[in-house]
């Protein structure tokens, strides 16, 4: 019986199966002892050959495992999957030891030695993260300066606008216009009463002290209501045959696509004032809402624009032809389908403006991750920028990652393929 | 006037209104800002105008490409914080597209950890907030570095410490006659290129252009180190004692950890739209057209080179330089960490210091407006000039 090395066939396939498991085993104890027991097993070998000598244990290991119609259900998928050549040897063994060297420490300082309970940093003992620090401050985290006593006013806000967007998707279809027009015209205006108070008898809370995540949502969701609109002139702008109209919302599209947000926040704090009559006083945030507004409905304009550019010229042509003028047109043929062939683009324009609205810290607004700014530089919790901006970074993960996962599941579901 | 003009006239009426409305509004509008803005201006006892570029700015900056101090100019001090921001996008963009290429192609692997892998990385980081992701390089990781008397030692000519990352500093002597090399060897590799083409679609013969152009991109430089008289030598940074406890690194070149920790947010944020676009661009390329060039005879390398790479490109490079732009646009969020830029140095430090608000943060948006104008308009030449010429 002769083993061919260069390429294991099926005649001898468990002698190849042993040797290569062997092998692979083999690699998988040098680095997992290396890791946990700070065992060196390979120490004899020159440095480099030791540091590398996993990989190529490995590598000749799965190369003998590589029989191809081995008939083994189990091997063929393994060797499709994972080890089709060499170089996908290489790639896999490179990231299952990534995986094996930075998993377990990376748990270990999320759970495992972390500190959960307590209300001090004195309670933080283990080597992992202190999440103490997250559970005291995670109300200023939440709503910021605004006072504990009347949280309760956001989180009514809060619970109305859920429970609304909520009963759209269970109430019969009929409903769902009427409720939209409540949370786009009126459900605003009773929140933002609610929460900045000063009428029946609440207390009249200054947006200063707003703050934390709650203002992330309070931006996001006002600039969001408002640049749709906009957007959507300006992208007919665009597109019309009148000169002027046309031109001006190019200038004012390419004007603010051109510069970074955070100029425009700039703008808004120190060079707006400037355009106002002496002496009247226009509140930060409202600056801040409406600077953003603009900025992001400039991006809305060119997505819809894309939209309107897709839709084939005999939809608008079938539209003349029953008589509709360019208002009714637009409304009831257009729009419709135009904007949802821009779900996908819509969608990335919202989650651009989530996750830019960190960014009003400039002004001084300080939201989920400028509280977290704020936290860390007290005296009493020095030193817990990490635990701070991991918990952030989640939070915002999973606002964005299941806002992109919506838009997916309405892209398939409004597609109309046919 | 006849008859038939006017009736042109009332049909053009309908399309004049509203053409004269929207203008007059906009006149309207930055004409009360003006107006305000005179009154305000007036109140306060400034006048508009631009002549305070030339005074003396007396701040410093802490990172700067060209020569500078407090006694120089707001001038200059705008053209410190515009390279520090070209410098930080050029570095972020040549990273993104580095990690941005490589995950892209690793999301199509036939392996499928590195498949997986590719989409992990793309979903955590372009779901998290830039800045958030800034934050936390600069003010958790970078801050976990050692201090410089336990620097992070690479072959003993390059530190990793908490102050900065020590490298080693070029010093060039007739450092023009290299550069005029290496341009001296790109136009050969053009020349010979287009020879190589020419002689292939006239006569069939192969030239191997490509390890031409190799050989020429070393062989001129390295003959102008030998003829030259090139020549370039390193000063290797060294840690030195200030004081009894405060260890330093003098010599070589310090890059500061704002400019790695923005360079890295940006490069790690921006990477995982550009793989996204790699993606796109490389499923795009229908099923068929690999077929068809196969079954010409075309290897496996010749069909990536010759079918599918050029078709990909046109999809994936409009997109991506959105992307570039996007980043040089992100690289203002340098103000968060004090990295001198131009938004920090003029937008933040001179207007302070001058409270000249209109015309410091016009030029600074007039800044990025151009920089993005001129990319955007360099790119709807280039995509007109690739698009596909149908008969």
């Amino acid at each position: 019986m002769k083993l061919n090395t260069l390429k294991p066939n099926k005649e001898n396939l468990y002698t190849y199966l042993v040797l290569g498991v062997s092998l692979l085993a083999v690699g998988f104890i040098d680095i997992v002892t290396n890791t946990f027991l700070n065992l060196n097993i390979t120490g004899f070998l020159p440095v480099i050959i030791s540091f590398l000598s996993p990989l190529i244990l490995g590598v000749f290991g799965l190369h003998f495992i590589r029989i191809e119609y081995s008939g083994n259900k189990t091997l063929d998928r393994i060797n499709k999957n994972f080890n089709s050549n060499n170089i996908n040897a290489i790639l896999s063994l490179i990231v299952i030891f990534i995986l094996i060297k930075y998993i377990p420490p990376l748990l270990n300082w999320l759970f495992f030695e972390a500190n959960f309970l307590g209300s001090t940093k004195k309670d933080c003992t283990g080597d992992g993260a202190c999440w103490v620090f997250v559970r005291v401050w995670f109300n200023r985290f939440m709503y910021g300066m605004y006072p504990d006593a009347e949280q309760w006013r956001i989180n009514i806000s809060f619970i109305a606008l859920l429970v609304s967007i909520g009963s759209i998707f269970v109430l019969p279809s009929k409903f769902k216009k009427y409720i939209i027009l409540f949370l786009l015209f009126i459900f605003p205006i009773i929140a933002l009463n609610l929460i900045s108070g000063g009428i029946f008898g609440l207390e009249w809370i200054e947006t200063g002290a707003w703050g934390g995540l709650s203002l992330t949502f309070i931006v996001s969701a006002f600039a969001l209501i408002f640049c749709f609109p906009i957007g959507v002139f300006l992208a007919l702008g665009r597109r019309s045959d009148l000169p002027a109209i046309k031109y001006s919302s190019i200038g004012f599209i390419e004007l603010w696509r051109g510069v970074p947000l955070i100029t425009v926040l700039f703008m808004s704090a120190v060079m707006f004032p400037m355009f106002l009559p002496d002496g009247t006083y226009m509140d930060k945030l409202m600056r801040v809402i409406i600077a953003i507004t603009l900025f992001e409905a400039a991006y809305m304009a060119e997505v819809v624009r894309g939209g309107l550019q897709a839709l084939p010229r005999g939809q608008y042509d079938a539209a003349k032809s029953l008589g509709m003028g360019y208002w009714r047109m637009h409304l009831l043929i257009i729009m419709p389908q135009a904007l949802k062939l821009v779900i996908p683009g819509i969608a990335n324009t919202f989650l651009a403006l989530v996750k830019d609205t960190p960014l009003i810290f400039v002004v001084g607004l300080l939201e989920l991750a400028g509280m977290i700014g704020l936290a860390k530089t007290n005296p009493k919790w020095l030193g817990m920028a990490t635990e701070g901006y991991v918990f952030a970074a989640f939070v915002f993960w999973i606002i964005c990652f299941s806002m992109s996962r919506y838009s997916q599941n309405l892209e398939k579901k409004l597609s109309t393929d046919r | 006037m006849n008859l038939k003009n006017f009736l042109i006239n009332l049909k053009n009426k309908k399309r004049l209104i509203p053409q004269v409305l929207t203008l007059l509004s906009i006149v309207l509008t930055i004409s009360y800002f003006a107006f305000n803005a005179q009154v305000n201006m007036d109140n306060r006892g400034i006048a508009f105008g631009f002549g305070f570029l030339t005074q003396e700015a007396s701040f410093d900056i802490g990172f700067s490409l060209i020569d500078y101090d407090g006694s120089r100019s707001y001038a200059r001090a705008f053209l410190v914080g515009l390279l520090n921001t070209l410098l930080v996008s050029a570095i972020g963009i040549f990273f993104a597209t580095l990690i941005g290429v490589t995950v892209g192609i690793g999301r199509l692997s036939s392996n499928y950890l590195v498949a997986k892998f590719s989409e992990v990385y793309v979903e955590v980081f372009r779901n998290i907030p830039l800045l958030l992701q800034l934050f936390f390089w600069y003010f958790a990781a970078l801050r976990a570095l050692p201090l410089p008397e336990q620097a992070m030692n690479f072959n003993d000519i390059s530190y990793l410490t908490v102050k900065g990352w020590y490298v080693p500093k070029f010093i060039w002597t007739n450092f023009s006659i290299f550069i005029y090399s290496v341009i001296a060897a790109i136009i050969a590799i053009i020349f010979v290129s287009k020879h190589a083409k020419k002689q292939r679609e006239e006569f069939g013969k192969h030239i191997p252009s490509f390890y031409i152009g190799i050989l020429l991109l070393f062989a001129l430089p390295a003959l102008s180190f030998l003829i030259g008289g090139v020549n370039l030598e390193f000063e290797i940074p060294v840690l030195k004692q200030m004081s009894a406890t405060i260890f330093n690194f003098r010599g070589g070149v310090s890059i500061i950890p704002e400019l790695m920790a923005l360079a890295m947010a940006l490069s790690m944020y921006t990477a995982t739209f550009i793989a996204e676009n790699v993606r796109a661009g490389i499923l795009g390329i229908g099923k068929g057209q690999k077929e068809a060039a196969a079954s010409i005879g075309l290897t496996k390398t010749q069909i990536l080179k010759l079918v599918v790479l050029p078709q990909a490109l046109r999809i994936i490079i409009p997109p991506t330089t959105n992307q570039y732009l996007n980043l040089t646009k992100n690289s203002s969020l340098a103000a968060a960490i004090a990295y001198p830029d131009i938004v920090l140095v003029f937008a933040g430090t001179a207007l302070m210091q001058t409270g000249r608000a209109i015309e410091i943060v016009s030029i600074t948006m007039g800044t990025y407006l151009l920089i993005s104008l001129s990319i955007s308009s360099f790119m709807n030449w280039y995509n007109q000039s690739v698009a596909i010429k149908e008969k």
